[in-house]
């Protein structure tokens, strides 16, 4: 192969509690779209930001047009030449075009005034070269999304950039924009720039990519042609790991059936229908994006719901909000923690026993004595550790945290329990204690919907599965049918649907 | 292990420096009184002292509805507008003889539908606090013009009026029935926030709200209820006012939404919401209470104790970031 104009080696990166990168490599060429590939968390991202300087590397070296180089924020490897467009757009709907490619870069005179005409001129002459039929004059927030996506990359290449990333660029994008996406992609190649393109799809990769470097849990797997490799094979490097000891799972004698979800539909769900019976672990899988979560969060009515049926153990339900949710016995453990699961301002106990509080009140006196005791009963089961009940929850570890979320749901005695990501951030050790947990409860009768993008979690743990791609289900299985391929396959939308029992 | 470390920490800080910060607006409220005692020998008597009780009551009182709207991270600048109003609504039906029983209630009720109203605009109608209330703030005081006329309502000088004259005049056990009135209040409140669901939910929606939402609770019903609240107490601050003077000023309480909101502010609840006591409320309005007081009595002109209050509240508020 050619010499790579920029080349990550060895690359070493840890969090507290977490090795996101352990020797993590990757090589750009001139003229050819790498395509980065690897599960949720198998570190992609966080090479990118290592890359660009939004993190320190712990190890390792970075070679960018045959110098050893370490940046100190995304500022000085953008002006250095390595362009990076995120996921999600980073542009200002109520700015122009052209002062978005030039925000904070703008043309000025002597005495800091704009030169207007010139920054016009410049952005029109780069939106032209990517075929953008718009004047740079425009205001950004009339173009369409795939049009946005295009000022990214103007803005990418005004910065005279010579390696572009892209990061799932094609996620919000139609068919037709992702067309001429490729087609200004297929251009940059022949002008000599190097692409790194990130993305799930792997119809794309084959479509768009000349060779493939595939991460696994922060370690470099392998770098390989494009041509060389069939989508199965590239589907078991990606997730090819055995499934170790960790699950612990227990077998139940199902019961009868407890949530019966018919034709549901609602803004990004298509028509979803599925079982959940009494004391059974259904697990849900499928890529990020894929309306997981907002199925979950029409079950328990914190998203509207546009057409079909819910049946809790046999009668309709038509939850409208979360309260009407948690009255009829489901209960929702948001996958974002931080963002609207968990108040970090307040205790361990005032967190725990927020959902519940009716339970502990005399009219409208708070009974403190009986939450206090239910909230230490709590932490003695979960193993909670935390100094008090009174501890502010924000200083607690992830894993802690994420089992007092888990109590806050328990405390109001659902009878689903619909877990999303439970051990997202969350350690090992902490890990195996909420999967033992998730296991008493089923033990119980429980009936819980296990929602999680880690493919061996799903496997471990689940008696069946169901797979989402695009707001639909692509695919159902019994655990003893499923492996990871499977579920990958159904999960990128190459729908292989094995309806059993 | 990692939990010993935090036990340790947390134990030690509890005995000295953890409790000196959490104290830190009472500890300032001490050493601004004695400090003013030595420069100033009228300042430490029982009058002064009850003097300055009663003039902070009604800005206290006003502050301890405020807390409850700040702590859910919202804000309300009508309290002054819906003070005038429920003032010369009051002043009125007392001019025309309606006993108190029925005229101070039903004055209280309006300020409670008037803070309903706001809260409704603020939940429902998705509208940012700040735009809100400073609608409601300049509408009633129009309404408080028209209504008045632009001119002082009198309260009379029946018996009714006489009686009326009590809730700002009176004394019970030598201690004027407005400090009565505000220790009511903050017990109150107190009560609520911490043994209420009410109360936690307070907490809670000021902390995170969609987090809050999540969890099952009517948060839209939360937040009309502190408005509420708030609007009710502005209409007893009210109440005090116009009995004090027995009549309302139509230009009453102009400015108390930024003396309520410093007071809760130096007494240590965020602005941006979820963390706060009631009580730091009650010593942040005595500290702005004696700080008026003592440059009275030192002879500090007027215009120069505006500079010296408002470097008094950015001190407070700095020395509370550092802390945070």
């Amino acid at each position: 192969m050619d010499q790579p104009i920029l080349a990550l080696k060895g690359i070493h990166k840890s969090f507290p509690g977490v090795k996101a990168l352990d020797n993590a490599c990757l090589n750009v060429y001139p003229g050819k779209v790498m395509a980065l590939l690897g599960e949720n968390g198998a570190g992609k991202s966080t090479l990118m930001k290592v890359l660009t300087g939004i993190y320190a590397l712990d190890q390792g070296e970075v070679r960018y047009q045959d110098r050893k180089i370490n940046f100190a924020g995304p500022r000085e490897s953008q002006e250095a030449g390595i362009g990076i467009i995120h996921q999600e757009l980073n542009l200002i709907p109520e700015l122009t075009i052209a002062e978005n490619i030039f925000l904070g870069r703008e043309i000025t005179n002597a005495f800091g005034g704009i030169k207007w005409s010139v920054m016009f001129d410049e952005a029109d002459a780069l939106l032209q070269r990517l075929n953008v039929k718009h004047k740079s004059s425009q205001l950004l927030g009339e173009l369409s999304l795939g049009e946005q996506q295009m000022v990214e990359i103007a803005k990418a290449l005004s910065f005279k950039s010579n390696v572009i990333i892209m990061d799932e660029p094609t996620d919000a994008l139609t068919d037709t924009e992702t067309a001429s996406l490729f087609k200004v992609i297929n251009e940059l190649r022949d002008a000599g720039y190097g692409i790194v393109y990130i993305s799930h799809r792997l119809k794309e990769i084959f479509e768009i990519c000349d060779d493939i470097t595939v991460l696994r849990d922060g370690k470099f797997i392998t770098e390989q042609k494009v041509a060389d490799i069939d989508e199965d094979t590239l589907i078991e490097l990606m997730v090819g790991r055995r499934l170790d000891e960790q699950y612990p799972r227990i077998e139940s004698s199902h019961g009868t059936t407890c949530l019966e979800v018919k034709n549901l539909s609602a803004a990004d769900v298509h028509n979803v229908s599925f079982t959940l019976n009494h004391g059974e672990i259904l697990g849900v899988s499928g890529l990020m994006g894929a309306g997981r979560t907002e199925l979950m969060k029409v079950i328990y009515g914190a998203l509207k719901r546009d057409s079909g049926e819910l049946l809790l153990e046999g009668t309709s339900i038509h939850p409208h909000n979360p309260q009407q949710g948690l009255a009829y016995g489901i209960a929702y453990i948001s996958e974002d923690r931080k963002g609207d699961g968990l108040i970090l301002g307040l205790s361990v106990k005032e967190n725990m026993s927020l959902c519940a509080l009716k339970q502990f009140s005399k009219g409208i006196q708070l009974d403190h004595q009986a939450e206090t005791m239910a909230v230490e009963d709590f932490i003695g089961l979960f193993n909670i550790k935390t100094p008090s009940k009174n501890q502010i929850i924000g200083n607690l570890s992830g894993g802690n945290q994420q089992k007092v979320a888990i109590a806050k749901g328990l405390m109001t005695r659902p009878k689903v329990l619909i877990l999303d990501e439970p051990t997202r951030g969350v350690d090992v050790g902490a890990k195996k204690e909420i999967y033992q947990l998730i296991n008493q409860f089923k033990a119980e009768g429980m009936s819980i919907i296990l929602v999680s993008s880690e493919m061996p979690e799903v496997l471990g743990m689940s008696d069946r599965i169901i797979v989402m791609h695009q707001g639909r289900i692509s695919g159902e299985f019994n655990h003893a049918d499923a492996d990871q391929e499977k579920l990958m396959a159904c999960a990128v939308g190459k729908i292989s649907n094995e309806v059993t029992a | 292990m990692n939990n010993k470390v935090i036990e340790t920490q947390h134990k030690s800080k509890l005995f000295n420096k953890e409790w000196f910060i959490e104290q830190k607006s009472l500890i300032a409220l001490i050493l601004l009184i004695t400090v003013v005692a030595f420069m100033n020998e009228y300042f430490f008597t029982v009058n002064n002292l009850l003097n300055i009780l009663r003039q902070t009551s009604v800005i206290a009182i006003i502050a301890a509805g405020m807390t409850l709207v700040i702590l859910t991270a919202g804000i309300d600048l009508s309290v002054g507008s819906i003070l005038a109003l429920c003032g010369a609504f009051a002043a009125s039906m007392i001019s025309l003889e309606i006993p108190i029983f029925i005229a101070v209630p039903i004055s209280l009720l309006g300020g409670a539908l008037l803070g309903c109203a706001t809260g409704g605009i603020i939940a429902k109608g998705k509208v940012q606090a700040f735009i809100a209330t400073l609608v409601t703030m300049t509408l009633l005081r129009g309404v408080t013009m028209v209504y008045t006329d632009g001119r002082p309502i009198s309260a009379g000088y029946t018996d009714v009026a006489d009686n009326f004259a009590w809730f700002g005049t009176g004394y019970v056990f030598g201690i004027p029935v407005p400090v009565w009135i505000m220790i009511a209040v903050f017990a109150a409140i107190w009560y609520l926030l911490n043994h209420t669901r009410f109360g936690r939910y307070v907490y809670a929606l000021g902390g995170n709200e969609s987090a809050t939402l999540l969890s099952g609770i009517n948060v839209d019903r939360v937040k009309i209820g502190v408005y509420a609240i708030c609007g009710l107490l502005s209409a007893l601050a009210g109440i005090i006012i116009t009995s004090r003077l027995s009549s309302a000023q139509p230009t009453a309480g102009m400015g108390y939404e930024l003396d309520a909101i410093a007071a809760v502010v130096v007494g240590g609840t965020s602005l941006a919401g979820g963390k706060g006591r009631i009580m730091g409320t009650l010593i942040g309005a005595l500290i702005i209470g004696v700080l008026n007081n003592a440059l009275n009595l030192l002879d500090v002109s007027s215009y120069f104790q505006m500079i010296v209050k408002a470097l008094v509240i950015l001190l407070a508020v700095l020395v509370d970031n550092k802390h945070k």
